[in-house]
């Protein structure tokens, strides 16, 4: 017995510290948007009901859900193109068009920034060709933003759809033609009911990432609001309380969407219950047919590379030489020089390796330890670990930053509140609660996916714990662990949201780097900085599906 | 000698009691065979015996030795598990060595000694493959090697052939009888399955709702169950409410439907109500006479040497009946009596009057 206590000490543990991390933040900013000098108030609600506070939240609601719209728009034809479909080149195109996955999102805006902005490549082609005046268009507004989301968010809808026909049994669509249903009322009537499972978790996560959008709204938005860039504003003019009211009133919208947003969910045990044969790919068979949804792939494809290859030309221009010319006229490996030269501007890059691999190390230790808690021991209170770990996905980037900044600016150890702000281990922290929805999602499927009688067939063989662990569980969660790994640091390494609010100058990462040189116009080193961070993302995400699918 | 003794288990998860009392003793080198449905209890008892689940109540002694808490990683008891859990990320030989490295065996002597428990399931020569290279039955093997290569002082089988292709199923059973009674260890085996717990049990225990029904030798069972349900779940049989009169001239006088039989060959029981639980050879068909059951054929079976009739009596009850292959045809009205050579194939279960 004394065994199972120690357990759930241990599971209490875990419980306390995921509350004091996630949710006493959180509290904490609710009280705080509540109190002014002279004790409760409902000033600040009031002052947060002016027309140009609403406005930014419904900004944030209706660009979230037109993004879901043109996300589904683009995402699901392209998964049944390419889940159903076979032509030339559609395994690279396939791989190609999952591409947009690999840009953090601040690369992925200014990489638009440098193609489509207002002096940007295309727009100064277009400008030159039609002999305009004026750039034929401004990137700003509602609508540069609604471009970046769709192009950023469709592989959400891409690789939900195509996962779920991937796990469509091909009987059930095989029963639905020897029942006389045609292709459309088989689409209309089985496949679509059976990928409603897909779609909604594809739905709710392209909702989700829209409303906590940063980055887009941040360098594109002008003078269109939405609430995450309004917070910030807020905070920057020191307008801290009502800054809470805007967090309390993001995070309202964000838990109402999930609730909202749950229902497809029950669907799942439909779908899941998979047995037979995933159904075989239409060969296209007319030479014309082929043939157009070959060009039309590979146009897509080039339509979907251009930000990235932008993004590697911008970084090999020198300083202030492509000004009006389609094409740079020099190239250089300057750019790339600087960050490894000049120790202030190297800074950030070993700043963000070093943030990204503390907070991903924690992460998958607090991860695997849930997982050995809630999924192994099944300690009392594992739904609320469970739940807990989940949490912090729904609640924006901008919120937690918020949340972390309030609640360990003071000093008061007895209400588990340290300063932590300004020095080094806020990024790190910001960092972990905000992977730990993504890092625990895989480990705990992993452990999920372990046969436990596994675990007590080593116990037969006389083997502890800890080498039970080490040689069993270990081994097999290893691609688990190397996908929640790799996600949590793509994430932590690419982050710009957390970052912004909670950064100190000893601990600027990358990204804030991009910000502050494009703001010097240092247009090439912000470029490499992109680059580099987007080859780190790729390099890791490739490792972590590597080992994923070898193991 | 009695080597492991189970004394008065009882397991209960919440309100139910899976396992509920159960007392059982195996003798050295003996397999016992635990057979029930599902929901009997039999796993959780396997469970108990390994130290995966700890008892409410009772004790499990090896030897005198009460082994109750000891953790499964202390108590030598070696288990091949349903789905064999093979060690996939390790090779065969990895896994065969990996209960012998709990017990400090290394080098030479581990090689030697995971060989020998290789040669021991005739798979010499498989050490370097990954498990995932392997067939069912080779896994399985590879399975029961890794039980025994540490010598447990007792060997648990959780449904050692479910997970096996039918056609498999004998050999392999052939094969794991042969090779316990070389290796002679004691065993315990759960199943559902009574051809497989008749066939591998020295004894079989047959369990119901978490207590023990009977236990004995498989003859014992089919030809002397302790009560109804052992007697329905063992072998095939039908059951008919009858009225026992008492003693006739030649064995038992009860009364069927009407029809009154004389049994010579059954279990005794006092007058009055009762269940007969029948098996089909126990009886024979013939044409309707009077002191026969009269009963219309509704299924015939052909089952090689002779065929499987059910008919359904004037009364709504349905018996199951052997004989010869074409006999009667389905629809056909028959007469049913007790067979001359019954062989033990009737008994009867006094029961109240409903």
């Amino acid at each position: 017995m004394t065994r199972i206590r120690r357990v759930e000490l241990l599971g209490g543990v875990l419980l306390l510290l995921l509350i004091w991390l996630i949710v006493y933040p959180l509290i904490l900013v609710l009280i705080e948007g509540f109190r002014g000098p002279q004790g409760w108030t409902l000033d600040f609600v009031r002052s947060f009901l002016q027309p140009h506070e609403a406005s930014a939240l419904w900004g944030s609601v209706w660009i979230s859900l037109v993004s879901v719209l043109l996300a589904a728009m683009v995402g699901i034809p392209l998964a049944f193109l390419f889940g159903r479909y076979d032509f030339p080149g559609r395994k690279i195109l396939g791989w190609l068009v999952a591409l947009p996955a690999v840009l953090p999102p601040l690369v992925g805006v200014i990489a638009f920034l440098f193609l489509y902005g207002e002096s940007g490549f295309v727009s100064l082609m277009i400008q030159r060709l039609l002999g305009l005046e004026q750039p034929p268009w401004m990137l700003q507004g509602a609508g540069a933003i609604l471009l970046v989301h769709a192009y950023s968010m469709y592989v959400y809808f891409y690789l939900f759809t195509r996962a779920g026909l991937a796990s469509l049994d091909a009987s059930v669509l095989e029963a639905a033609a020897s029942l006389g249903a045609g292709r459309w009322r088989t689409l209309r009537r089985v496949v679509l009911p059976l990928l409603y499972p897909s779609l909604g978790g594809a739905a709710l996560l392209t909702f989700m990432t829209s409303l906590a959008s940063f980055s887009a709204p941040y360098i594109f938005g002008g003078g269109f609001r939405v609430m995450t860039t309004q917070i910030v504003a807020t905070r920057l003019n020191g307008d801290d309380e009502l800054a809470m009211i805007e967090t309390v009133s993001l995070t309202m919208v964000a838990l109402i969407a999930l609730w909202m947003l749950r229902g497809p969910r029950r669907l799942d045990s439909l779908a899941g219950g998979r047995k037979g044969m995933a159904p075989v790919r239409v060969r296209v068979q007319r030479r014309g047919v082929r043939l157009a949804l070959a060009l039309l792939g590979w146009g897509l494809a080039v339509l979907l590379l251009l930000p990235h290859l932008t993004l590697l030309l911008v970084s090999f221009v020198p300083l202030g030489t492509w000004t009006t010319e389609p094409l740079p006229p020099a190239y250089t490996w300057r750019n790339y020089l600087t960050l490894l030269e000049d120790p202030v501007r190297a800074r950030p890059l070993f700043n963000s390796l070093w943030l990204a691999s503390a907070s991903t190390v924690a992460a998958v230790a607090i991860a695997l330890a849930a997982g050995i808690l809630s999924v192994r021991s099944r300690v009392p209170g594992r739904g609320l670990i469970e739940g807990l770990l989940a949490l912090p996905w729904a609640v924006p980037g901008t919120v937690f930053a918020i949340a972390l900044a309030t609640a360990f600016s003071v000093r008061a150890p007895l209400a588990g509140r340290f300063v932590l702000v300004g020095t080094l281990w806020i990024l790190p922290l910001a960092y972990l609660v905000r992977n730990l929805p993504i890092t625990s999602r895989a480990v705990l499927a992993g452990f999920r996916a372990l046969d436990p009688s596994l675990d007590e067939a080593a116990a037969t063989l006389g083997a502890g714990r800890w080498r039970t662990l080490r040689q069993v569980t270990l081994p097999l969660l290893r691609p688990a662990l190397l996908a929640g790994a790799s996600l949590a640091f793509v994430t932590a390494f690419g982050d710009f949201v957390t970052s912004i609010m909670l950064y100190t100058y000893d601990t600027r990462p990358i990204s804030l780097e991009i910000l502050s040189s494009l703001r010097q116009s240092d247009v090439g080193v912000a470029a490499a900085y992109g680059v580099v961070l987007m080859a780190v993302s790729a390099a890791v995400f490739a490792l972590g599906a590597d080992q994923g699918s070898g193991g | 000698m009695t080597f492991l003794r189970l004394e008065g288990l009882t397991k209960r998860f919440g309100e139910m009691a899976a396992v509920d009392g159960l007392s059982l003793t195996i003798e050295r080198g003996e397999m016992l065979s635990l057979l029930g449905p599902s929901g009997s209890g039999k796993t959780t008892t396997l469970r108990l015996l390994a130290g995966f689940e700890s008892p409410d109540q009772g004790r499990v002694m090896v030897e005198g030795d009460d082994v109750t808490r000891l953790e499964p990683v202390t108590r030598r008891f070696g288990m091949v598990f349903q789905h064999y859990a093979l060690f996939p990320h390790l090779d065969v030989a990895q896994n065969l060595a990996f209960g012998l490295e709990s017990l400090g065996v290394s080098g030479e002597e581990l090689e030697r000694r995971v060989a020998r428990a290789l040669a021991l399931v005739d798979l010499a020569g498989f050490e370097r493959r990954r498990i995932g290279q392997l067939s069912g039955g080779q896994q399985q093997r590879v399975a029961l090697a890794r039980a025994l290569a540490p010598e447990p002082r007792v060997l648990l089988l959780d449904e050692p052939l479910s997970n096996l292709d039918p056609s498999l199923r004998e050999r392999t059973r052939r094969e794991i009888r042969e090779l316990i009674r070389r290796v002679g260890i004691t065993t315990v085996l759960v199943t559902h399955e009574q051809d497989e717990a008749f066939d591998l049990g020295d004894r079989v225990a047959v369990l119901r709702r978490g207590r023990l029904e009977q236990v004995g030798t498989p003859e014992d069972l089919y030809a002397s169950p302790a009560n109804e349900f052992v007697a329905e779940f063992v072998g095939r049989s039908s059951s008919i409410g009858v009225m026992i009169l008492g003693p006739a001239d030649r064995g038992l006088r009860v009364i069927i439907e009407g029809a009154e039989w004389d049994l010579s060959d059954t279990n005794a029981a006092p007058a009055g109500p009762a269940l007969m639980v029948v098996r089909p050879e126990a009886l024979r068909l013939m044409s309707p006479a009077p002191r026969a059951l009269i009963g219309t054929v509704t299924e015939r079976r052909f089952t090689g040497a002779a065929s499987l009739f059910t008919i359904l009596t004037e009364g709504g009850a349905s018996l199951e009946v052997t004989g010869p292959p074409r006999s009667v045809r389905a629809g056909e009205r028959v007469g049913i009596m007790p067979s001359r050579r019954a062989g033990g194939g009737i008994h009867l279960f006094p029961r109240a009057l409903p």
